[in-house]
């Protein structure tokens, strides 16, 4: 780029403006969580909260709804994740450490799974979890999810796995242990980094998982975080809306994303435009 | 690759059954949650569901006509056209503006590039629930800022403007928030892409008097062409899948027929009109169109992974 001093100029201010247009529905969200519905009220918006008030945030989890919708969501998610890495790390072993008939098939079939629509067989999977029972359940909608998550797990597990040298294992090999042994006491300290990325992708997935959570838990004792949010919105069909309410409700669901979100950014680009893919 | 001598290679290739074993556990999940659900809905597509099976009676098998039924039937049409276009368009609008922020990103100093990507991780970061809730409330009627904002310019009278209510103006909020929260991953993904673009071959094009576009064009399309292929790809199947963000939407605006994409569609066909037969022929057209998408991206990652 060539180093005209005005050029560098606009280009900053450019970047500037994009970056605040960009951060402004996440700004907007956080303010009005913080002012009190008489400001909000007002017809003038008000660009900064004068007087914070967490009366919002104490006002949207006052009824047992949202303790019920956490509780239902942390269970999920919990069961979701541990499930999906024990499974997806079994699986992305054998496609990393073994040659066998059928890997290569293996590999094309998870990456086209991961990409089916959950809006492509959401009847399908109601009608199932339905006869059997498992409706409003946290089993019936985590066979649903793990199946969901599983093979995007995999596919990032299997380059971290690739990224450690079989070498390693072998040395060790030498050295007495079986290879259960090294794998267990050389490989996998070293995969650390590997399931915690994979982890919280997986945490990301459930917690934020709203299509399928609409159709498998339609009763409101069952609703899941977003489903409550959604609550909200539906609400506000009907009657004068408490946005400061709503606003405070959206970042109690986006917070710890955020915060997760941040420790695994690099690794999810990767996986998904093939940089974590190496051997 | 290089790694890899023919000797390890040979004695990894031998027959065992542990590997069959580690993918077992994978393998029998993604037949219940996927498997199962997409057999009963390629055999159900082929069922006629009416009144008399919301009283118990045995579907019938009516071989294509439910397909058939698709063909003649204006509203799917209207639905598949609606859905397509606006998966085309919000795709191209995020690749090309994240492309564009990724050169931003490129041109400006350390401290306004960190600025930049903090802002656009807060975008992508958050869930689409929230995210949607937020744009329904910037776009409030009444106390809305962007009718507030839009007020503010002389002779533009936005004061109650309800976006929601007509399919136009509907379908324009629902694109721009999925461009807010796609074109960040966009953005990083080309930016990482762009340090694959040699500094010299840049400069010596400067030298022969290449311009900037030109620069763009001849030096940095060809080398991340693939990249650009992965994340148009990408962002063509992510938006065919909106259907959180469209039922939301709709919470806020209008439930009609004119303000629904595939996924609502499917959604009322199945859940509230229990016409599942149809419902299953429509997702069927929806993987198909996605299959069709994800097979050219697999290919594109493969030939990305080979490259490396």
């Amino acid at each position: 780029m060539n180093g005209s001093k005005t050029g560098r100029t606009v280009r900053t201010v450019v970047a500037l403006a994009v970056a605040a247009l960009w951060l402004f529905p996440v700004y907007w969200m956080v303010s009005s969580a913080f002012m009190s519905t008489a400001v909000l009220r007002q017809l003038t918006p008000h660009f900064f909260p004068e007087r914070f008030t967490t009366a919002n945030f104490r006002g949207a989890v006052a009824d047992g709804a949202f303790f019920r919708a956490l509780v239902m969501s942390v269970t999920i998610t919990l069961v979701v994740v541990a499930v999906c890495l024990v499974f997806a790390f079994l699986a992305a072993v054998a496609i990393s450490r073994f040659r066998f008939r059928g890997r290569t098939s293996l590999v094309l079939a998870l990456l086209l799974i991961q990409m089916l629509p959950a809006e492509g067989l959401f009847i399908a999977q109601y009608k199932m979890i339905s006869s059997v029972g498992l409706l409003n359940t946290v089993l019936g909608v985590t066979i649903i999810y793990v199946a969901a998550v599983v093979p995007f797990t995999v596919w990032m597990l299997r380059g971290f796995v690739a990224g450690v040298p079989a070498e390693l294992e072998e040395a060790a090999m030498v050295d007495g242990l079986s290879r259960f042994q090294a794998f267990l006491r050389i490989t996998f300290p070293l995969l650390a980094p590997g399931l915690v990325a994979s982890g919280v992708f997986a945490f990301l997935q459930a917690w934020n998982e709203f299509t399928v959570a609409v159709v498998l838990l339609p009763a409101e004792k069952a609703q899941t975080l977003p489903l409550w949010l959604r609550g909200f919105v539906q609400a506000s069909a009907t009657r004068e809306t408490d946005w400061g309410q709503v606003m405070a409700a959206s970042a109690i669901v986006a917070i710890p994303v955020i915060v997760f979100f941040v420790v695994v950014q690099g690794r999810m680009t990767s996986g998904l435009v093939g940089g974590a893919v190496k051997g | 690759m290089s790694a890899h001598t023919p000797v390890q290679r040979s004695r990894r290739r031998r027959r065992s059954a542990v590997p069959y074993a580690l993918v077992v556990p994978a393998l029998v999940a993604l037949l219940l949650g996927l498997g199962y659900p997409l057999v009963w809905q390629i055999t159900t597509s082929f069922k006629k569901f009416g009144l008399a099976q919301q009283f118990g009676k045995p579907p019938e098998w009516v071989g294509l006509a439910n397909f058939s039924a698709l063909v003649d039937d204006t509203t799917f049409w209207g639905v598949l056209v609606r859905s397509l276009v606006f998966c085309v368009v919000t795709a191209v609008v995020t690749v090309v503006l994240g492309v564009l922020i990724a050169q931003l990103m490129k041109a400006v100093g350390r401290v306004t590039r960190l600025v930049l990507q903090l802002s656009m991780l807060l975008a992508w970061a958050m869930p689409v629930a929230a995210a949607t809730t937020v744009f329904i409330w910037l776009v409030d009627r009444r106390r809305g800022v962007v009718n507030y904002l839009l007020d503010l310019i002389p002779g533009v009278h936005m004061n109650r403007f309800d976006w929601l209510a007509r399919p136009g103006t509907f379908f324009l909020v629902a694109s721009v928030l999925i461009v807010w929260m796609s074109v960040p991953f966009v953005s990083f993904a080309v930016y990482a892409g762009l340090s694959q673009v040699s500094g010299e071959v840049m400069e010596a094009a400067e030298l022969d008097g290449a311009n900037g576009w030109q620069r763009f064009w001849y030096v940095t399309v060809p080398v991340l062409r693939t990249v650009f292929a992965i994340v148009l790809l990408l962002q063509l199947i992510w938006d065919l899948r909106v259907f959180a963000q469209i039922t939301l939407l709709q919470d806020a605006g209008s439930r009609a027929g004119d303000f629904d994409l595939l996924g609502t569609y499917v959604y009322k066909l199945g859940a509230a009109a229990n016409d599942y037969g149809m419902a299953s022929a429509v997702s069927i057209v929806v993987l198909l169109v996605t299959l069709a998408l994800s097979w050219v991206y697999v290919r594109e990652l493969i030939k990305e992974d080979r490259a490396r």
